[in-house]
């Protein structure tokens, strides 16, 4: 059986406010559905690890292949909650230790 | 990203000092090392203030000119007057007649069509083989790709994707640029190789749209700018009565 391999995204988020980690994984998603459709979507192997609202910090997981669509539709961000929002990536680990440990979370 | 990103086309208001900080700033944070700001032709005093600000954040400021020119006299008239005061010299080609004139003037470094005027956007493969046996770069700003969405968005990746066919396909040099005034919309280096693969540029050339090309454009304006220069390959290394 062949072993999904798994990229772990430690991102940051650009706004004004702060928004619920629901809000936030409707917007990455409505970004991926909106660029590469309901099917590539599907492929991205997208899901939310952690959130924090304080911080403005999230980790999500992504598969692989998916990573650099992931990416760019991250990149196509503009608002949250009707408000100017962007969120940048902060850093990309294979594993969740290694990225805590990279991006200083 | 390793290499050292470039950000050419920062719309900030030199006269805006809060809001040209502030921009700035952000890119200094995102990684970038050097930016590009347009000024107004007479604006001495302005490039002095920015390059003071760009200086506080650490970036490294290029000058640069967005020429709109109505016909290509006009254009022509316009590189004799500023080509020698800014180190980028960007046309915005309106008509066809100042796009191919732009394309072939070797004083032309980067070549600009309205962003969502398709109609308007001259880069065909007879612009592409004039650019490339000189030295203009094809600009692609991420701002409409940013704001646009549904049918326009989908509009303009295919206009720009066919634009980097055929400029890979003629070798012209691409360059991405933000094209942003407001600091929200900015991305990173990573980010915009991300984006670029939307409309057609693999890593690589993505890569080298963010940090080689830019880069190797203001290296060469800087060098012909210095007062050493002579000709290409022939600079002055020494001067006085012993020569």
């Amino acid at each position: 059986m062949k072993t999904v391999r798994r990229r772990y995204l430690a991102l940051e988020v650009d706004s004004c406010e702060g928004v619920s980690s629901s809000e936030f994984m409707n917007v990455v998603w409505g970004a991926v559905t909106k660029l590469y459709g309901e099917v590539g979507a599907s492929q991205t192997g997208l899901s939310l690890i952690d959130y924090d609202q304080q911080k403005k910090t999230a980790i999500v997981r992504v598969g692989h292949k998916a990573l650099d669509m992931v990416r760019a539709s991250l990149a196509s961000i503009t608002q949250m909650s009707n408000k100017p929002a962007a969120v940048h990536v902060l850093t990309v680990s294979g594993t969740i230790k290694a990225l805590k440990k990279k991006a200083k979370l | 990203m390793k290499k050292n990103a470039a950000d050419l086309h920062l719309h900030a208001d030199p006269n805006n000092t809060e809001q040209a900080s502030k921009l700035v700033r952000k890119a200094a944070k995102l990684g970038y090392r050097l930016v590009g700001i347009p000024f107004q032709t007479q604006a001495q005093e302005q490039m002095v203030t920015m390059r003071k600000v760009c200086e506080d954040h650490g970036v490294d400021l290029a000058t640069r000119v967005d020429l709109e020119p109505r016909n290509p006299e006009e254009l022509l008239r316009d590189l004799r007057r500023y080509r020698r005061r800014f180190e980028l010299v960007a046309v915005l080609c309106e008509s066809k007649n100042v796009a191919r004139q732009a394309a072939k003037d070797r004083r032309v470094d980067i070549l600009n069509f309205p962003q969502i005027d398709f109609r308007r956007r001259f880069f065909d493969r007879a612009e592409a083989e004039l650019a490339s046996n000189c030295l203009a770069c094809l600009e692609i700003d991420l701002r409409p790709l940013l704001l646009l969405e549904g049918a326009d968005r989908v509009r303009l990746l295919w206009t720009l994707r066919k634009e980097v066919a055929t400029a890979q396909d003629f070798h012209v040099p691409i360059i991405v640029s933000s094209g942003v005034s407001d600091d929200m919309l900015m991305r990173k280096p990573m980010e915009v190789v991300a984006l670029s693969s939307l409309f057609g540029l693999t890593n690589g050339p993505a890569a080298e749209a963010v940090s080689t090309n830019p880069l190797a454009i203001i290296k060469r304006n800087r060098e012909k700018l210095s007062p050493n220069f002579v000709a290409p390959g022939i600079r002055i290394v020494r001067r006085g009565k012993d020569c």
